[in-house]
């Protein structure tokens, strides 16, 4: 490079001196001279101006390498702060609406046929009932979620499953929420799933265990959503208190014809939790849902008074739970009601009144020893009522032990064994092999 | 009874009403706790929303953490999504307008150039953020853009106090110049020196000590170390001529300890933010720490 340029020059200028070397010897060579003179001068110019520019490359250069290594100026990172305001917006853009999906799949195994299961006392209802035997797609949910605008947050999410060759596809949620109600309050609108109990408002892919307690799945079909209205309001305590109450339209388990004009189930629910020291926390809550059924799935009309209490203990060193921790949570149902039964397998059967209570609980704990596996035991009962329809002697139980291996926060590998008593002389013992992945979104969990 | 019930949460409303008092600042991160210390120590309040020894990335969206953003006037986090996995819950649940947008939500990260942005968000590379990596606290020069940026945001808040918030900005400006000098003096033997790191966390500690990374425990950002990728970590460090393996007080040193054993380089726990150790009390605390701890990795 350095020799390059004076070489190409002489190379250009050369021959155009040599044709001007014409007039007499003398002054021929003098002129010469002065030519030679000149392209030496030439050549050193151009010489010491591709050194420069080598040595402005290189400084270039390595001033490119100390911004990079070194840090910014004070004044360029606050020129910057106006700079990013545009870029953040850009950001933000690029992803609204959030989206996420969640795939799981599972092989499972019974060793009683799923189609013989019953439940004494508790008819099933929703998608209370086992799973179907051998490899099986679960359902993969795809959410949509955004702020609306400044006043609005919205969300969609869309279940999608197959069952028997077809192809469902439902709406699990979809609704939108006041982000900027003053006072605590905050209203919502649209399907979603109430916020009684703890598991009611988690979706299944948050749980500890592949399928969901035998209470949830008795008394709500597994999880109650329905369309409807809520408010609530956070108390501004130094503990957590949230006070709220829904209207639904009772069209799901344990409503059902969406009485009252549509608007068949009401609830109120209260959770209040907070720390104990940096190594604990706890939620608790009480809830009740007033449902109205007309010609429900397991043939009752009447009113019904769901009563649950939830209860979660948090425990990992320093708060830290993603490597280590325990979680112990219980859930308590008393379902009171007062109807008609009419067995919806024979219509033309005579109508029995029912007035009785039903219980349920369940227990479960988790070890979380690692950041990548956890195991779980949960203990399901089930209290039938003594009389009336429902009645029966046998109470259903179920013991469940899980281990699970998550790679990243977005999959996990589970294992699950059950043993499952749901009526008596039959034991139906449950392997099942799970995945679940996220993908997009980061979910912000709850709790 | 449920018109008794409506009554009851409408007294409890107007029981509950705020009384104005000291502005009250929601900080995600022990390190902006520490800088609003500094700002604004007696005119504020200030709830912390997690400590030194939790990995800010994946904390739970607990009860009580929803009760402190409630009551918060101010919210003070890293940003460039750092608490993507929490922020957006407790903001959600606790039904507080005032810390969701605008003057009442500042996030450091926004009041400094990035670095580290990715060309492409895919996970694969592991948890990448695509607004730069988000552990800007340790560049003190940024610390002290966002400290001049927090104290106008306080001012701004609070205009009652703002003369005060001036005034501590100044002062802490001229301590924290101070100490600059005196850290880059005290750092200068870390020129040059090769660090292999478990986290993708130190870009902004190292850039300032002019200090090199060769090597990350995690094989991607996020993603837990492995036995095949630390075994491939065995020659890098030897021929790299690292100096020390660093981890966060958080971290698991387990892995760390492990490569330590194998290639003699010493395994480095620093705070990374204030409360990771004894003497990271406070900000300067934070950083009279790390080098000193870095420094005792030449000897």
């Amino acid at each position: 490079m350095r020799l390059l340029a004076p070489a190409l020059a002489l190379t250009f200028l050369l021959p155009g001196a040599l044709q001007a070397a014409e007039p007499p010897p003398d002054a021929q060579i003098a002129a010469l001279a002065e030519r030679i003179r000149a392209l030496e001068a030439n050549a050193q110019m151009l010489q010491s101006q591709a050194a420069e520019a080598l040595a402005a490359a290189q400084a270039a250069q390595a001033e490119l390498q100390r911004m990079k290594t070194a840090q910014p100026d004070p004044a360029v990172a606050e020129v910057s702060v106006t700079a990013k305001a545009g870029d953040v917006t850009a950001a933000a853009n690029q992803f609204n609406p959030s989206i996420a999906l969640i795939l799981n799949g599972s092989y499972v195994n019974h060793s009683k046929d799923p189609l013989d299961y019953r439940r004494a006392g508790f008819p099933l209802v929703g998608e209370g009932g086992p799973s179907a035997n051998g490899l099986r797609l679960g359902e993969s949910e795809l959410s949509f979620a955004a702020n609306i605008d400044d006043k609005l947050y919205g969300q969609l999410t869309v279940a999608m499953e197959s069952e028997d060759g077809e192809t469902h596809v439902g709406i699990e949620e979809a609704y939108i929420e006041t982000t900027a109600l003053p006072g605590g309050f905050i209203a919502r609108g649209g399907r979603f799933y109430s916020n009684i109990g703890y598991l009611n408002s988690h979706h299944p892919h948050t749980d500890y265990f592949s399928d969901r307690p035998l209470a949830y799945q008795a008394f709500l079909g597994n999880q109650y959503g329905d369309d409807g209205v809520q408010l609530r309001w956070i108390a501004p305590t130094d503990a957590y208190l949230e006070i709220g109450t829904e209207a639904f339209r009772g069209e799901n388990a344990p409503a059902a014809g969406a009485a009252h004009g549509g608007v068949g189930a009401k609830t109120f629910f209260v959770h209040a939790g907070g720390d104990v020291g940096s190594n604990n926390s706890w939620l608790a809550g009480a809830s009740i849902l007033h449902a109205d059924a007309r010609d429900g799935e397991d043939g009752f009309s009447g009113r019904s008074n769901l009563f649950l209490f939830d209860f979660t203990w948090k425990w990992a060193p320093h708060g830290a739970f993603k490597d280590s921790g325990i979680v112990l949570r219980s859930e308590a149902f008393i379902d009171d009601r007062k109807g008609v039964v009419i067995d919806p397998q024979d219509p033309l059967a005579l109508a029995q009144s029912w007035e009785g209570k039903r219980r349920g609980a369940y227990v479960e704990g988790l070890y979380r020893f690692s950041r990548s596996w956890d195991v779980g035991y949960r203990y399901d009962r089930l209290w039938a009522a003594s009389s009336g329809p429902y009645a029966s002697d046998h109470d259903p139980q179920r013991h469940s032990i899980a281990a699970t291996w998550h790679n990243s926060e977005f999959s996990l590998l589970r294992l699950q064994l059950a043993r499952d008593e749901p009526q008596a002389h039959f034991l139906d013992n449950v392997f099942t092999l799970q995945y679940q992945v996220s993908l997009g979104a980061h979910g912000a969990h709850k709790f | 009874m449920r018109k008794l019930l409506l009554w009851m949460i409408v007294l409890l409303g107007v029981l509950a009403a705020p009384v104005e008092a000291k502005l009250r600042v929601f900080a995600c991160e022990p390190e902006w706790g520490s800088l609003l210390e500094e700002l604004a120590a007696d005119t504020i309040d200030v709830d912390v929303a997690t400590n030194a020894l939790q990995d800010v990335h994946v904390v739970e969206a607990r009860p009580s953490l929803i009760a402190k953003m409630r009551k918060a006037d101010l919210l003070v986090c890293s940003g460039a999504q750092l608490e993507i996995g929490w922020l957006p819950q407790l903001l959600r649940q606790a039904g507080n307008a005032r810390v969701t947008s605008a003057a009442g939500n500042f996030m450091a990260a926004n009041q400094v150039t990035t670095l580290d942005r990715p060309a492409s968000v895919d996970r694969a590379a592991g948890d990448v953020h695509p607004d730069g990596n988000p552990h800007v606290q340790l560049d003190p020069y940024r610390v002290l853009a966002i400290a001049r940026a927090l104290s106008a945001r306080l001012g701004e808040l609070d205009a009652a106090n703002a003369a005060i918030y001036q005034q501590r900005f100044d002062d802490f400006e001229s301590r924290w110049q101070a100490a600059i000098t005196r850290w880059e003096i005290k750092a200068a033997p870390l020129k040059g020196k090769a660090v292999v790191v478990h986290h993708s966390a130190w870009i902004y500690l190292l850039q300032w000590l002019g200090m090199r990374e060769i090597g990350s425990l995690e094989p991607k950002p996020g993603v837990p170390p492995t036995s095949a990728h630390l075994s491939s970590l065995i020659d890098v460090t030897k021929a790299g001529g690292a100096v020390a393996i660093i981890s966060a007080a958080y971290q698991d040193s387990k892995p760390d300890e492990w490569l330590a054993g194998r290639t003699g380089v010493p395994a480095l726990v620093l705070p990374f933010t204030v409360g990771g150790d004894e003497q990271a009390k406070d900000l300067f605390g934070l950083y009279d720490s790390t080098i000193d701890r870095l420094l005792g990795a030449l000897k």
